[in-house]
């Protein structure tokens, strides 16, 4: 038997073999250039209607998840703001999926998708809560389940958040690929789908971004029903761009055209994510702008050929928070609506407190997720982990707090106020992107068109705006 | 030496690529150390820490390293309390 080189170069130099023949998409056919491509053909391609992807979703547990009202946080943001402002806010339970986040839903129509295609198993590559959906999934789907996940640093010391991930995962029954620091994952991924011959279960395809626009129709028909208007703002818990992608397609499915797409993330600023001494210095493990940033600008540096989540196409404002503001956020969420829940939704939540206040009373706003919580990402264990690792914890005014050094927590709930990140800042960063893969003097006029549809705007603008 | 029984749930250590055969472009302190897996699994073999071994996952797929844990388990918790979250919503700070 001849024996394949399994060395970094070797496997990754197969990729593209090995991506074809585990996902059942020929990407080829709707590539157009090295920069544009079908976005809507490869959307549709998946042969999915929304009435199916209801239908798969709800036969393993996933969807039609309650929305609640916090009137109580919605008073204590009127009592600090400007009369007649101070939105209503609304929160979508996602935690209410099977495993525990709005992830099992891009991870049911994957799974759905590899059982229909014949594959006997699915394998995914990821820091978390999308590992325990897929694991979750393919339980229920019968198929064998590969988490390959980013665990420890070089001391062996692992993030308690990822900790309590990975064991979501083995308790779904899946085989747990623990690895040390570094962007090398991928590669380990690519390497156990060719020896498995599984699906890749990867988090950008349009099977999976499919999965989330469930999730933005439901939202926009249970706002709909309930106050008899389409919710003003959708806030988004941003780090791939998936749920961005995914909710902000289904809201326009179900006519919410004019509702306000707004991505936030925690402002992690200064730490580097393929730093192994960094690694352990954040409490956040997803939603930061460590993903949100580079994803947002160049979507393509992921594990398939082209990303079905594509966040600029949708986004219409970014707010970045701090780390402090959200635990504090989450401890109110606790004590005031009576409802403990993890880290991710609460980013959003923390961002819909700074837009509830600058809106008027009659708007609603929707923070469109919420997460488990428990052991490891507890925002409790998040904060002691922080403190034994040196970072000093304090209550205080959050803008003064240096990620990877201080997390300071508000004082009080007019301290939560964010910050706006600019967005057209990002469009010309992604468009800086796109010259690499093609100079700027060979794009073509459907390039063009392909960009500005890719960052919201109209040719004219990127036109005004070619990358120098 | 204890001997570790066959079909004891035991995790495994492996170099999946050493310093030198990693990814180019890592930052500085990534770059010194290796890239390296664990995985869970029942032993196939009896065997005693820190001999290279087989495990058989629990979806039946083999992988081989070095013994390292017998009965690898969970400790992560919610963490010693942080004074600073307890008043946070209560009237001790209305
Ligand atoms: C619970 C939860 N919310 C939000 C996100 C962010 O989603 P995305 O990566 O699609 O932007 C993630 C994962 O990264 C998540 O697990």
């Amino acid at each position: 038997m001849t024996q394949k080189d399994m060395s970094y170069s070797a496997v990754m130099a197969r990729k593209n073999e090995i991506m074809k023949s585990s996902m059942g998409i020929d990407y080829g056919d709707f590539i157009e250039s090295p920069i544009a491509f079908d976005y809507e053909k490869m959307m549709a391609e998946t042969g999915y209607t929304m009435e199916d992807i209801y239908r798969i979703q709800h036969e393993t547990k996933v969807g039609n998840t309650p929305l609640y009202e916090l009137r109580n946080l919605t008073e204590m943001v009127r009592k600090t703001c400007a009369p007649g402002k101070g939105a209503r806010i609304l929160v979508k339970d996602e935690a209410a999926n099977a495993s525990g986040s709005f992830k099992a839903r891009r991870a049911a129509v994957s799974a759905y998708t590899a059982l229909r295609l014949g594959y006997k198993g699915v394998v995914a590559a990821t820091s978390g809560n999308y590992g325990a959906g897929v694991a979750s999934q393919a339980a229920q789907r019968g198929l064998k389940c590969i988490v390959v996940q980013e665990v420890y640093d070089s001391r062996g010391v692992g993030q308690p958040e990822i900790i309590e991930k990975g064991r979501a995962c083995e308790a779904y029954g899946a085989e747990v690929i623990k690895l040390t620091v570094g962007p090398e994952l991928f590669y380990m991924q690519l390497r156990t789908l060719e020896e498995t011959g599984f699906f890749n279960a990867s988090l950008y395809t349009p099977f999976a971004i499919r999965g989330v626009e469930s999730l933005g129709a439901e939202i926009g028909e249970q706002v709909r029903s309930r106050y008899g208007q389409a919710p003003d703002a959708v806030v988004i818990t941003h780090a791939g761009g998936g749920n961005l992608t995914g909710t902000a397609r289904g809201l326009l499915y179900v006519g919410c055209e004019s509702t306000r797409i707004v991505a936030c993330s925690v402002d992690l600023s200064g730490l580097h994510m393929a730093s192994d001494h960094d690694f352990n210095r954040k409490s956040f493990t997803t939603g930061h702008t460590g993903f949100g940033v580079p994803f947002a600008v160049w979507p393509d540096r992921v594990d398939v050929p082209r990303n079905a989540a594509r966040s600029l196409r949708y986004m219409d404002e970014y707010q970045l928070v701090t780390q402090g503001e959200v635990f504090y956020i989450t401890e109110l969420l606790t004590k005031v609506e009576g409802l403990e829940r993890g880290p991710a939704g609460n980013i959003s939540l923390t961002a819909a407190v700074t837009l509830a206040r600058q809106m008027d009373k009659d708007q609603i706003v929707v923070v469109q997720e919420t997460e488990y919580t428990g052991a490891g990402k507890h925002h409790n264990s998040q904060l002691s982990f922080a403190r034994e690792n040196g970072i000093e914890v304090r209550r205080g005014d959050p803008r003064e707090s240096i990620p990877g050094k201080s997390i300071i927590i508000p004082e009080h709930l007019d301290q939560v106020l964010g910050r706006v990140q600019d967005i057209d800042r990002l469009r010309r960063e992604y468009l800086a992107n796109a010259a690499k893969q093609l100079p700027v003097t060979q794009w073509t006029e459907n390039d063009i068109n392909f960009l500005a549809a890719d960052v919201k705007k109209d040719p004219a603008w990127v036109r005004a705006n070619l990358p120098a | 030496m204890n001997k570790v029984p066959k079909g004891t749930w035991v995790e495994i250590e492996w170099v999946v690529l050493k310093p030198e055969e990693r990814a180019k472009a890592l930052p500085e302190d990534t770059k010194k150390v290796p890239y390296v897996m664990r995985v869970s699994g029942f032993l196939t073999e009896d065997a005693e820490i820190g001999q290279m071994v087989s495990i058989r996952t629990i979806i039946g797929r083999i992988h081989s390293g070095k013994l390292t844990t017998v009965n690898p388990s969970y400790s992560h918790s919610f963490g010693k309390v942080v004074p600073e979250l307890l008043t946070i919503g209560t009237e001790a700070e209305k």
